[in-house]
């Protein structure tokens, strides 16, 4: 079998139980149990080749960036700017200064929501947003459509998750100036036609902004080819550390925005009557940057990439009809969110039984999954329930997991009876 | 199955959350109060109704899951002929079983069932929900009770 390397280490293709074990906290225990983790849409688990770089950050080569003239503040820059590098391929972009580092998705949405959002939306203008869309890619143009007097029109979606494309044709129009989407729910799994929403919008001269949350994890993102006008990512989710994200934009648009936040690094020169602006990326990023942060989201990148984007993607695909087959076995089970196009999640309910009470019996079987309303409460209306189960997959995830989930359900169905 | 698994999900628990006592509107209503859990969209509303000081009925509507049901059944059996002020001490006792402050807790009757709740910190508010909620509508406070 050919192999491959991983950080620093040597692997068969994509065998998932070597890859297993890059990942120290799947030894835990929960309860005397063997831990089993189906909660990787709420943020993945960390191989120990990003906690290792992390950890040689402050080890080895920290001090703050893009100031100091010594030498461990330019290798501590030097690392954070590989990792902007290395981001950069990942997705696609043509150039660093497109590549922002954000907290997370969430702050790369208000970013673009308060700096393009306050520069170019008006009274009238309308933004369009999908039902899938997670709460942080529907409040930020909530606060600034209030704000300017512009209006927000929801593309609906079917039973089976999927997207009302002939509604969303007809909601777009001369008004149309924004267009906010994901490409992957995080609450169905559905994935969401992206290069066809952009083309539509664009025709009509709308900007797009893809939430890339759910999708980075699980496919290869290729901004360009998308031809999408801004992406966001969150480094947790594709399993670096948590705080850090990364905002793409296209170059010209980007330079056409006011910063977002004042303070050190984002400046050119600051007297009290005027202050100019740092060239891009730095103009959007103020203040000193969450640095290990930063260079944790590269080791990320580094280890999915050469674990590889198509293994992963196989793998998952193969594990979501393994698990969506054993699933639809269980009497009284009802899976929510059955696109033909659909990554790495099944959110389901149980007839008679709350999704908290499935949680926490679940958790005592040392199962990890996500109840509530995943913070995407339009689907929850749509489908008229208040929450479901979710089990996520990612990279590591096994086939025993998913027969772990079942025998574990089958308990809930006796305790409940 | 553990045996604080078997502590929460007691049969006289599900009992109450398959068939709640008290369950629905009240039409004629002197008191009324919401309440929510944003972590996961969970909803209750409490209706009692008063004759003087006293707890005449006491109704409520949700939707929830087994501890939240079958803690708001219980506590519209209980408070049902007690007075606001005895309602209020109840929820103070019902509220330090729950959270683990006092192990035994005279009066609450069938209300101690729901003590294992303790052992999962997540489902306290589950069960202290509709409590809030009530206390929410003697006061009459107009503000929707959120767990958050």
């Amino acid at each position: 079998m050919a192999t491959k390397v991983v950080g620093e280490i040597t692997h068969p293709v994509f065998d998932v139980n070597v890859l297993r074990q890059d990942f120290p906290i799947l030894t835990e225990e929960v309860y005397g149990k063997p831990f089993t983790y189906l909660d990787s849409a709420a943020s993945a688990q960390k191989p120990r080749q990003v906690i290792e770089a992390i950890s040689k950050v402050y080890s080895t080569e920290y001090s703050n960036v893009h100031r100091g003239v010594h030498y461990m503040s330019q290798k501590a820059t030097d690392a954070m700017e590989e990792a902007r590098e290395k981001i950069r391929s990942f997705i696609n972009a043509s150039s660093i200064r497109e590549i922002i580092f954000v907290r997370g998705a969430t702050e790369g949405i208000n970013l673009i929501a308060s700096s393009w959002g306050r520069r170019n939306l008006s009274a009238g203008d309308e933004i369009i947003l999908t039902m899938l869309e997670h709460h942080s890619n529907i409040v930020p143009w909530q606060l600034i459509a209030e704000e300017v007097g512009a209006s927000l029109k929801v593309v609906p979606i079917d039973r089976d998750g999927v997207l009302d494309m002939e509604t969303y044709s007809n909601l777009l129009s001369d008004k149309t100036k924004f267009v906010a989407v994901t490409h992957v729910s995080n609450a169905l799994g559905t994935i969401l036609p992206v290069t066809e929403l952009i083309r539509l919008a664009h025709e009509r001269g709308a900007k797009v902004l893809v939430d890339g949350c759910q999708a980075a994890p699980h496919m290869k993102i290729d901004v360009r080819s998308l031809d999408a006008d801004f992406y966001v990512l969150s480094g947790h989710k594709i399993y670096g550390p948590s705080g850090i994200g990364i905002l793409y934009g296209k170059e010209k648009l980007l330079e056409a925005m006011p910063p977002y936040q004042g303070g050190g690094e984002m400046i050119d020169v600051v007297t009290f009557d005027k202050t100019t602006y740092a060239d891009l990326p730095f103009k959007f990023e103020a203040g000193t940057p969450h640095i290990a942060g930063a260079i944790g989201m590269g080791a990320a990148v580094n280890y999915i990439t050469a674990v590889g984007l198509d293994n992963i993607a196989a793998h998952e695909n193969d594990l979501l009809k393994y698990g969506t087959n054993k699933l639809k076995g269980i009497d009284s089970l009802e899976i929510v969110g059955q696109a033909p196009e659909k990554a790495a999640i099944l959110s389901f309910n149980l007839t008679g039984v709350h999704p908290h009470d499935v949680g926490t019996i679940l958790d005592r079987e040392g199962i990890a999954v996500r109840t509530g309303h995943h913070c995407a409460q339009p689907v929850m209306d749509y489908f008229d329930i208040a929450s479901t189960v979710r089990a996520s997959l990612g990279l590591y995830n096994n086939r025993s997991d998913i027969d772990a989930l079942v025998a574990a359900l089958e308990r809930v169905k006796e305790i409940f009876g | 199955m553990s045996s604080s698994l078997k502590d929460l999900y007691q049969e006289i628990i599900l009992d109450h959350s398959r068939n709640p006592k008290n369950f629905g509107l009240l039409e004629e209503y002197d008191r009324k109060a919401n309440g929510t859990n944003p972590l996961c969209g969970d909803k209750v509303t409490i209706f009692l109704k008063l004759v003087g000081n006293v707890i005449g009925e006491a109704k409520f509507d949700a939707r929830g899951c087994a501890i939240s049901i079958a803690s708001a059944s219980m506590m519209t059996e209980m408070v049902k002929g007690k007075s606001i002020d005895e309602a209020k001490i109840l929820f103070e006792k019902f509220t330090s079983l729950v959270t683990g402050q006092c192990y035994k807790v005279n009066d609450l009757e069938e209300l101690e069932t729901l003590s294992g709740v303790k052992d999962f910190p997540t489902r306290i508010k589950c069960a202290t929900l509709p409590w809030h909620a009530m206390v929410a509508a003697i006061e009459e406070s107009d503000e929707e009770v959120k767990t958050e």
